[in-house]
């Protein structure tokens, strides 16, 4: 994950925790990466592990009683005069209402997510929601921005991009919409795109379509792209570099070889293990993590993990949170399995070979 | 979609002609007729009634013909435009009604917009703040107005304006303008009346009101749009009148089909108490002397009000949801 560039976005320690009746939810415990220019991160893990969240969280768009509670979202701007001057603003420190954060939504970062059944106005016009989002950064009247919406359409290859921007949502198939989603999410030419598990409500044929648009997309607009998803498929389509979420927590990141090459963490192993396999005999049952997610009011004590963890080690995993720790190539684990002194029980443990590649860094 | 108006409207004149049999059937139902009562009323004052005069009466008004003739005579005179004559009164029902309607709906449409201009706000706001200190309080506020029945809170209010303020509440004039003809003056003080009327009517409806919108519009506020609304940079303010409340005003134009009738007659107990000369007393005493004609045109022309309204929200939902007027 070496990249000489400084990243448009460095996310550091995000904490974003819901104060619910029930009890405190820690949806994003932690978290942190780097987004590059140009480049895809995919983010991924199962439903609940607060992928949307850490994602609704850098646009600072997380419904109440959700906080940001400590950590830092870096967004790293070029100054528009020409002086190459890089501005940095501190989103998590930003109002979640205020001028700063709103110049930032749709001008600076895009979205696109899963739903494109409801993410647009059932009663407004395609057109109608396409031509505010781009007149809340631009200053065009109404026939300039009505022409730029039908250029958004044409370049995310809608047909007949008039006649569709006086359409309704519900006219429109769901391809389409999502389409007509991305168009609205590029409206003002975003430097990143955030895509929250963008195909999957989406047929399968629709699904390649529509992450080919993106990649096109990418390549004529050099936008740095956050993909969502739990379908590792897309991810080894898109992704440059992957995030794998486990409860809250980045369990393992690296570059897309490395993830699906050389995974490190139990949980991502154990995620491919579960891949659907063209070559392997039929009838046999698909292998899968056991257990199921904890619930959140519940959380495991330790590593989150360890419960469903089949190399979990008693009295280390159940105790303690591992650190985060860095291979030379910059992967990065959180597991003790890979942490200098953890001595497996059953004596097996890691090669020595192995062990000397890993060395503390938090 | 012209079709589904016509439809719509047909529909609505068959519903109308079915209500005129029923609401003529309904006054019809209790036992003996209004010469009965009007016998009744003249011996209780000491003035015997004989067998002939009784008959006499009954062929005057048709009332010893079977039903189906008395309910053709009756819709023959209706179709022509005459409500027939109000036996207690002994005057054209139009007359009887003509002047008590437009007072009504003066005094509804002032309740109707006392109703939504604090409604609709506080609607909006206690959605917004869900479980605010100022959403708990609109919430309290709202209950206790549906729970209190409105004669109560119409004699609270009577007390209040009595003993605090020393006015006369009660009626829609001062005394001085009763008997006037229209007169500037007169208007002004009909004015000055409205606003108590306005209250004690409106208050439930407010209550509900704030309640409905308050419902529709947290169902709103949790869909992908708003998310995606306010992703584009959309400020607060503007995002949440342009797409959830637009959406959860939706469900309020349906309700239009019963605010008609309730425009037309009022509330009965309230107008006694408060001693306003709209429909709703009038209704109550025709249908306690059995003066059919006048009970029937009042009965009969809620059930048309009903049906209008409901044709009227049907078109209203049309022009504002565009999801129906596209799946003609």
């Amino acid at each position: 994950m070496a990249n000489e560039e400084t990243p448009l976005l460095s996310v550091r320690d995000l904490q974003t925790h819901f104060y619910t009746d029930e009890g405190l939810v820690r949806a994003v415990d932690g978290v942190s990466f780097d987004i590059h220019r140009g480049k895809t991160l995919g983010i991924v893990g199962e439903s609940g592990c607060g992928k949307s969240v850490t994602a609704r969280s850098l646009m600072r768009i997380i419904d109440p009683p959700g906080r940001i509670i400590g950590g830092s979202i870096l967004l790293r701007q070029e100054r528009n005069d020409g002086s190459g001057q890089i501005d940095e603003i501190e989103i998590a420190e930003l109002s979640d209402t205020g001028q700063d954060i709103r110049n930032i939504r749709g001008e600076v970062i895009g979205l696109v997510f899963q739903e494109p059944m409801t993410s647009f106005s059932p009663v407004h016009t395609i057109g109608n929601q396409i031509v505010e989002a781009i007149q809340l950064h631009r200053s065009m009247d109404d026939r300039q921005a009505r022409e730029r919406a039908v250029e958004l359409l044409t370049m995310v290859g809608v047909s007949r991009p008039e006649e569709r921007l006086d359409e309704l949502p519900f006219q429109m198939s769901g391809g389409l919409r999502q389409r007509a989603m991305i168009a609205m999410a590029l409206a003002c030419e975003p430097d990143l795109l955030i895509a929250d598990e963008p195909t999957t409500a989406l047929d399968v044929t629709t699904q390649s379509q529509i992450l080919e648009l993106m990649q096109d997309l990418q390549e004529q607009t050099g936008m740095a792209i956050m993909l969502i998803t739990h379908n590792l498929g897309v991810i080894a389509e898109m992704a440059d570099d992957v995030v794998v979420m486990y409860l809250g927590q980045v369990v393992e990141k690296g570059t897309v070889d490395e993830i699906f090459y050389a995974p490190k963490h139990p949980y991502t192993k154990a995620l491919l293990r579960s891949i659907p396999n063209i070559y392997q005999p039929s009838r046999v049952e698909l292998p899968t993590i056991t257990g199921s997610i904890p619930h959140p009011y519940n959380r495991p004590s330790g590593c989150p993990f360890h419960p469903r963890c089949p190399d979990y080690m008693p009295g280390t995993c159940d105790v303690d949170q591992p650190q985060t720790v860095t291979s030379k190539t910059g992967q990065e684990v959180r597991c003790f399995l890979y942490t200098e002194g953890a001595v497996r029980v059953d004596g097996s443990g890691n090669s020595e070979k192995e062990e000397r590649q890993w060395s503390h860094t938090s | 979609m012209l079709g589904y108006i016509i439809r719509r409207a047909m529909f609505s004149l068959v519903t109308i002609f079915l209500v005129s049999i029923l609401s003529f059937a309904i006054i019809q139902l209790p036992p003996g007729d209004y010469v009965d009562s009007y016998i009744a009323q003249l011996q209780a004052t000491g003035t015997p009634v004989s067998e002939a005069e009784a008959e006499n009466l009954r062929a005057r008004y048709g009332l010893d013909e079977p039903f189906v003739v008395q309910y053709g005579l009756w819709m023959r005179q209706v179709l022509r435009g005459n409500l027939g004559t109000s036996m207690q009164w002994q005057r054209p029902v139009r007359e009887v009604i003509g002047d008590r309607l437009a007072l009504t709906v003066v005094v509804s449409l002032a309740a109707l917009v006392f109703t939504w201009m604090i409604a609709l706000p506080i609607g909006i706001f206690s959605a917004v703040r869900q479980y605010s200190i100022a959403d708990y309080i609109a919430t309290t506020i709202g209950f206790m107005g549906l729970a209190v029945p409105n004669f109560l809170f119409a004699l609270v209010i009577m007390y209040i304006g009595w003993s605090v303020f020393g006015l006369n509440v009660g009626g829609l004039f001062s005394a001085e303008y009763e008997l006037q003809g229209w007169s500037f003056g007169k208007f002004v003080n009909l004015l000055t009346h409205l606003p108590v009327p306005a209250i004690v009517l409106g208050t439930a409806a407010t209550a509900q009101g704030i309640r409905v919108l308050r419902n529709n519009l947290l169902d709103e506020l949790r869909k992908p749009y708003v998310v995606t609304a306010r992703a584009k940079g959309l400020s607060e303010t503007r995002l949440i009148l342009k797409y959830p409340v637009r959406v959860a005003l939706n469900p309020l134009a349906s309700t239009i089909g019963y605010m008609l009738p309730f425009i037309v007659s009022g509330s009965v107990i309230v107008s006694i108490v408060l001693s306003l000369p709209t429909v709703g007393p009038v209704l109550l005493t025709s249908l306690v002397s059995q003066d059919m004609f006048l009970a029937g045109a009042i009965v009969l022309l809620l059930g048309v009000m009903t049906i209008i309204g409901t044709f009227l929200s049907d078109m209203i939902l049309l022009l504002i949801d565009p999801r129906i007027r596209m799946e003609e």
